[in-house]
């Protein structure tokens, strides 16, 4: 809660900072600020008993573990930003500041006990990533991408605005314990605009994690972002988004898990293939990387599919496992691509000689994608796996597995490109910042793999 | 806490190994030796009963049920032998060749040496998967950075086989724990478990893809002949000489023993694949010209004895497939090694260019011959004992099955003595004219191996009483299931 209040105040005073050109302030402050608002949420751990502001938010223990694990991404994807913003703007305080508030909406979001605060939350976030898409104002892709981006999230809003006054109209309310209530009482049958109501909030919930068939935005959005901002996307919004479907349905819809779980273990499905699929046809890496988190997207959904007592614990592992390796190839990405002009896998070719440090990180967040043992990624997928097999759904398992091993091709692409392909190239240079981000990244993902009971015991 | 040195020196040795980069060989040699060391000094301290020895059980996600539990059994221990015995060698006999990045090399060897001895000792599933796995990393690497010019694809197809087997594994881990009463990967609580036939009868493929991928038992080898040659030689020797008894332990520690009636309903078909793929592999070797490929369908044809050994699931068949895999794993060392002493001096692998060596290498000649017969199971070298026993419980299975398999030997026979003939004797050509004789570490290497054929050939008793008695607590574990 005072987590909100310090992102949101930042937010201002980063903003009253570009005001006053004071250019050097900026990523300093929003950093400590950050590091304010993470030690405020740690400390809430086993305080939020109950919903406060009249039932409108209710911090929990996970709302404080999704809080901190977006503040600590958003840390770490501020500090690759020295000098990155610089290049694309000269108001580079306008993207501190809209990422900042962004963030608000996503505390929100992962803090919510109401699904007016749902909306208000997921609205916050997606004003803000509707203006970071389009930053760079003179590129074309840029533009192409807030356009696509602001259409078709406004589009999946309503879905998700309807599905919410459906429910109203069923429940008489949009707090989550009346909703819950309404459910359990009537074990006979609901009304069945209340059906339609989740219906639709699932699709919008979809649209927004990026799942198929409503996934389309995903690519053209996240290639035509700054890169940063994709990283952001990929995966600060991702873990929100995440964390706000399954706190909706955890919270409220799991006795009518027999309703709608067919129809999400179908996306689920479609998902995984879609994502793995097309992720195997690309050439340039980072479409390669949109493609395959519309596939993880897939993963995730497992948790919702097979919802359960362990469900936000893995979503929770998984989302900071894939988090951490997102930031590490999208960072590299930001390098290589600064380098060679080009994004493509051949961009990487030679890099394992030149600069063993990139290579080596990038493997690991490779493997850990691919979700091999001694990573924080296979933790992820382990998770997953089991808590689709504690509710029987044998297939499903089977079909992530083939899933699994078509990743592998794309993947040890990059790994093979890095290591196995030479090309004339130079040593690519960067900064502190970007080798401290990468290192503690790569670090962090080898521990979690090594040590998982760091985060797993949360919940 | 003495098992935990034994398992995680390697990994110490490793990052000494990256920290000493001038002298990265001899630092892998002393790490490899001392792990040695530890090991021999376990064996010492070895009771050779059924029981679990020198247990460490850690908690590692004890909300989840994961433990870092390992310890030792007689089965065990073999194991740990056979890894600690050739990891030295092998580190060995790369000593005189040079690679590029060195010590990353000898930093990987050390750190599969540690992923294996983990998988030997596992008593936890979950801990087994990850050792497993991570075996299959730096393999990878080792295949991929220092193999031939066709090693991208190669290896491409090698990392997906297995990885895609083990992902099975995970299945039916995953699924069995849930399965458990208190929700456990305990190796134990998975043994009590009785689960109806049905349910054990697709989870025995789950396991098998895994295994039988690692072995390879036909039709799941295709990925190995293209590795075998294609591999730096120093990979290919991990890969035949360690890495594929992986697979047969796990059929030993956990396949059968978790999932006896999947077993018992399997075991026919398990067992006609393993043979299938001891004529094939036979019958392929016959023809090849590519002296790395021949050993390479060689160790199918002789892998599938030992597995077809594992299912028949009798003591004779099964204590043959221990001390076997110990013996494959010496003789596919010693053969791969003078395959690649050969190679590396004439540039070429066709046999067919090769002649005469006998004349000018004595020591070469004297010492390939040994591991030769040792390999064609001549009675007074290991092969012998081994296969002897395999195909005595192969008989007590079924004659025809017996009858088939024991082709093996004669055919070994022609096609190993074959290619001896061809590459050590005839005539001497221009490109074999100038061939130097072993000596240094090459010797030192073969020497080793030569003596350990002899020995274990001679008087094999000892090896075969370390695994007897926990073999035979497995088999009568399993019976009574099976009978029950």
């Amino acid at each position: 809660m005072n987590s909100l209040i310090v992102v949101s105040i930042l937010a201002l005073v980063v903003l009253y900072l570009g005001l006053f050109k004071a250019k050097n302030a900026l990523l300093p402050v929003s950093v400590l600020g950050l590091v304010a608002a993470l030690v405020l949420a740690v400390c809430e751990w086993n305080s939020g008993a109950a919903p406060i502001f009249s039932g409108m938010m209710h911090f929990d223990n996970f709302a404080v573990a999704f809080t901190s694990l977006t503040v600590v991404s958003t840390i770490l994807i501020l500090l690759l930003s020295k000098q990155y913003f610089e290049k694309i703007s000269e108001n580079v305080a306008e993207y501190y500041t809209i990422i900042l508030f962004a963030l608000a909406g996503i505390i929100i979001m992962v803090s919510y006990h109401n699904l007016s605060m749902l909306f208000v939350g997921l609205e916050i976030m997606s004003v803000s990533l509707y203006i970071l898409a389009g930053i760079k104002k003179r590129d074309f892709a840029s533009n192409e991408a807030s356009l696509k981006y602001f259409l078709m999230g406004a589009f999946s809003t309503g879905f998700l605005l309807f599905g919410i006054a459906l429910l109203y109209g069923a429940s008489h309310s949009f707090d989550l314990s009346v909703i819950a209530k309404y459910v359990t009482d009537h074990p006979e049958g609901l009304n069945p605009i209340f059906y339609a109501g989740i219906v639709l909030i699932m699709v919008g919930m979809c649209f927004k994690v990026g799942a198929a068939p409503f996934h389309f935005w995903v690519p053209d959005v996240y290639e035509g972002s700054p890169t940063l901002i994709t990283t952001f996307m990929a995966t600060v919004v991702k873990t929100a988004g995440f964390a706000a479907f399954l706190r909706l349905f955890s919270i409220c819809f799991a006795p009518l898990s027999d309703f709608w779980m067919p129809t999400l273990l179908a996306i689920t499905i479609i998902t995984l293939f879609i994502g793995n699929i097309t992720a195997l046809f690309q050439d340039n890496f980072k479409r390669m990387l949109t493609y395959s988190s519309v596939s993880h997207a897939g993963y995730m959904l497992f948790a919702i599919v097979a919802l359960g007592a362990t469900s936000s614990n893995a979503i929770f592992v998984y989302t900071a496992a894939y988090s951490l390796a997102s930031i590490i190839a999208f960072a590299v990405l930001i390098l290589v691509k600064e380098q060679t002009g080009s994004e493509n896998f051949d961009s990487f070719n030679g890099l394992g000689k030149k600069n063993p440090f990139l290579a080596l990180v990038v493997t690991v967040s490779m493997l850990s994608f691919a979700g091999i043992p001694l990573t924080a990624g296979f933790i992820g997928k382990f998770f997953m796996f089991s808590s689709a097999l504690q509710e029987y759904h044998i297939w499903l398992v089977v079909l992530a597995i083939i899933n699994a091993i078509i990743s592998i091709f794309y993947y040890f692409r990059v790994i093979v490109a890095m290591y196995f392909k030479d090309a004339e190239r130079k040593e690519l240079v960067s900064n502190g910042y970007f080798k401290l981000v990468l290192g503690a990244s790569a670090i962090i993902t080898v521990v979690l793999g090594v040590y998982p009971s760091l985060i797993t015991d949360l919940f | 806490m003495n098992l935990l040195i034994l398992l995680f020196f390697p990994l110490v040795g490793s990052i000494a190994v990256l920290l000493n980069r001038n002298y990265a060989k001899q630092t892998a040699l002393i790490s490899s030796i001392i792990t040695l060391g530890f090991a021999v000094s376990m064996l010492c301290n070895f009771e050779a009963d059924a029981s679990k020895q020198f247990v460490v059980d850690l908690a590692w996600m004890p909300q989840f049920g994961i433990s870092f539990k390992a310890g030792i059994d007689g089965i065990s221990m073999l194991m740990v032998l056979l890894t600690t015995v050739l990891t030295p060698l092998i580190i060995l006999s790369g000593f005189n060749r040079t690679f590029k990045h060195t010590s990353a090399l000898f930093a990987l060897i050390l750190f599969m040496q540690s992923a294996l001895l983990v998988v030997f000792t596992a008593l936890d599933a979950f801990l087994f998967y990850v050792g497993w796995e991570a075996a299959l990393i730096p393999i990878y690497f080792i295949c991929a950075i220092w193999g031939g010019a066709d090693r991208i694809k190669v290896t491409y197809k090698f990392f997906i086989y297995t990885f895609a087997g083990s992902l099975f594994m995970l299945l039916g881990i995953i699924y069995l724990h849930l399965q458990t009463p208190g929700n456990t990967y305990d190796l134990q609580a998975f043994y009590a478990l009785n689960l109806d036939s049905s349910t054990q009868a697709w989870l025995f493929w789950c396991f098998f893809a895994a295994f039988a991928v690692k072995i390879p038992i036909f039709p799941f080898h295709t990925w190995q002949p293209d590795t075998y040659t294609e591999s730096p030689t120093i990979g290919t020797m991990l890969l035949g000489g360690i890495m594929l008894k992986m697979g047969i332990y796990g059929l030993v520690r956990w396949l059968i023993p978790v999932l006896p009636l999947g077993f018992a309903e399997w075991k026919e078909l398990a067992l006609i694949l393993c043979i299938i793929g001891v004529v094939y592999g036979s019958i392929i070797a016959f023809t090849q010209k590519d002296i790395k490929r021949l050993i390479a369908y060689s160790s199918i044809a002789h892998v599938g004895l030992i597995a077809a050994g594992v299912f028949t699931w009798n003591l004779q068949g099964l204590q043959g497939a221990m001390i076997q895999m110990l013996n494959h794993g010496i003789n596919v060392i010693g053969l791969f090694f003078v395959a690649d002493i050969i190679i590396n001096r004439l540039n070429t692998r066709e046999i067919a260019l090769m002649g005469g060596i006998a004349k000018i290498a004595p020591k070469l000649s004297i010492t390939f011959l040994i591991v030769v017969l040792g390999a064609v199971a001549l009675p007074l070298t290991n092969g012998f004992i081994g296969e002897f026993l395999l195909l005595n419980g192969v008989f007590q299975f079924n004659i025809w099955a017996a009858a088939i398999a024991g082709l093996t030997i004669i055919f070994s026979a022609v096609y190993l003595l074959r290619m001896y003939k061809n590459v050590m004797q005839g005539t001497l050509n221009e490109l074999t004219g100038s061939f130097k004789d072993i000596h240094g570490s090459e010797l030192v290497v073969l020497g080793v191996v030569c003596a350990l054929i002899i020995v274990i050939g001679v008087y094999p008793q000892p090896i075969l009483h370390i695994s007897e008695a926990a073999v035979n607590g497995l088999i009568g574990e399993v019976n009574s299931k099976l009978a029950f």
